[in-house]
């Protein structure tokens, strides 16, 4: 190894993948399940972990077998190592988390076609070797977490007074006329919240988009 | 009475349960390609083609391989067999597959298209539109007519969606946005106010 394990370069695949080129902010990957799995905090972390684990590990996978892949082939070849892993993940919520599951509904399956896994494997796995992806898969999967939960946690406190299904609007609230948001449990109040996310990363990042 | 069930579910599909607006399916290409008009028509009409074509077969993947006692046609040991796990990896396989022969084909025949439509061709085998029709064709158990209607409506919704989508974006080139917003966050907001326009459908039946 004549690289140290975390060196500079290593850092700063880390944190780019988590800030500066965020998947869903910067790079404008994976809305999809972004927006449709976030109206409770729960379902979010669970499929912040699902979608990381997906990533890192086929980031992996692809990485090592890399040199091996005929070039016609290698989108049926990724598609085949990312079907894998997100079959692995369903069947494991579907025997241990059976709700969940039921609440993911097919968005655990629409991981396969997320396209933060595909982008990730073509633009990074591809040319680097196993441990520099795997930060990277991670990094990225970070970065989609934090905006996942961030939505996840807004849309339930908003949408239905409570996080983690536990109620945290105080009962007085209530009876002084304060009623929950129904649009944040709704797809336009997804959209909104994003569009807000967006902005406030963009103005601290300085990311500009020149259209 | 059966043309009406099949009407009342393809009206659903496109503007009720709109796939881009109520369930954001295939929103990154929707985002990366709306920023033309033409670009989004040809997009929304391949997408349209793909769907129609793919959920019908993956319909018949599952009903006469994957779910269970599907293998019954083939020996009647063979009963109890259940492999419904393997439902993402050949649904996704079939779409891949027909997305390629779908390009083949337009390169074929409309090589004006196919220059217009360039790299969104293999991209639709990842967009999420058309896995998540045939999930949601899987999970809601259609029979085969449906999944045609159910396929064919899921794909105008989205073209519908997208072509929108682009008009607006061509006005908003005079309007004069914050630079933090531009680009993917007024592209969001835009959406939600559709998405809220498309709720107005909500409750239609024929």
């Amino acid at each position: 190894m004549a690289e140290a394990l975390f060196s500079s370069k290593n850092q700063k695949i880390l944190k780019d993948g988590m800030w500066d080129t965020n998947p869903i902010t910067f790079q404008i990957l994976g809305i999809c399940s972004a927006l449709a799995v976030t109206t409770q905090l729960k379902a979010a972390i669970i499929m912040s972990l699902g979608l990381t684990f997906v990533t890192a590990g086929s980031n992996v996978v692809i990485s090592i077998i890399r040199n091996y892949i005929p070039p016609q082939i290698r989108i049926i070849v990724q598609l085949t190592v990312v079907s894998a892993l997100v079959i692995s993940i369903d069947q494991a919520l579907r025997a241990y988390m059976f709700d969940v599951s039921k609440q993911l509904s097919v968005f655990v399956g629409l991981i396969i076609t997320n396209c933060i896994v595909m982008g990730r494997l073509e633009a990074f796995a591809m040319g680097n070797p196993p441990w520099k992806s795997f930060l990277d898969g991670l990094a990225n999967g970070v970065g989609y977490s934090a905006i996942l939960i961030a939505i996840g946690a807004i849309r339930e406190i908003l949408g239905s007074g409570k996080l983690w299904g536990i109620p945290v609007i105080p009962e007085l609230l209530y009876t002084q006329g304060y009623v929950n948001n129904g649009m944040m449990v709704l797809a336009p109040g997804a959209f909104f919240l994003l569009g807000i996310m967006v902005w406030i990363q963009r103005s601290i990042s300085g990311y500009k988009e020149n259209s | 009475m059966d043309v009406v069930h099949y009407l009342n579910l393809g009206i659903k599909a496109i503007f009720v349960e709109n796939i881009l607006l109520a369930f954001f399916l295939g929103n990154c290409s929707y985002i990366a390609c709306s920023k033309k008009i033409d670009t989004a028509i040809g997009l929304g009409v391949a997408v349209t083609f793909v769907l129609t074509i793919c959920t019908p077969i993956c319909w018949a993947v599952k009903n006469f391989l994957l779910a269970k006692g599907a293998l019954q046609w083939v020996s009647a040991n063979l009963n109890g067999v259940d492999l419904s796990f393997l439902i993402f990896i050949s649904f996704i396989a079939v779409i891949a597959a027909m997305t390629q022969i779908v390009e083949m084909l337009v390169e074929k025949f409309s090589p004006a298209l196919y220059n217009a439509l360039g790299i969104f061709l293999p991209l639709i085998a990842v967009n999420c539109a058309i896995l998540g029709a045939a999930l949601f064709m899987d999970q809601r158990n259609y029979n085969f007519m449906e999944s045609v209607v159910f396929g064919f409506g899921s794909g105008i919704g989205w073209a519908l969606a997208i072509i929108a989508m682009a008009a607006i974006r061509k006005k908003l080139a005079y309007s004069n946005i914050p630079a933090p917003l531009r680009g993917l966050g007024i592209t969001m907001f835009i959406s939600g106010l559709m998405s809220i326009g498309f709720m107005c459908f909500a409750g239609i039946r024929l």
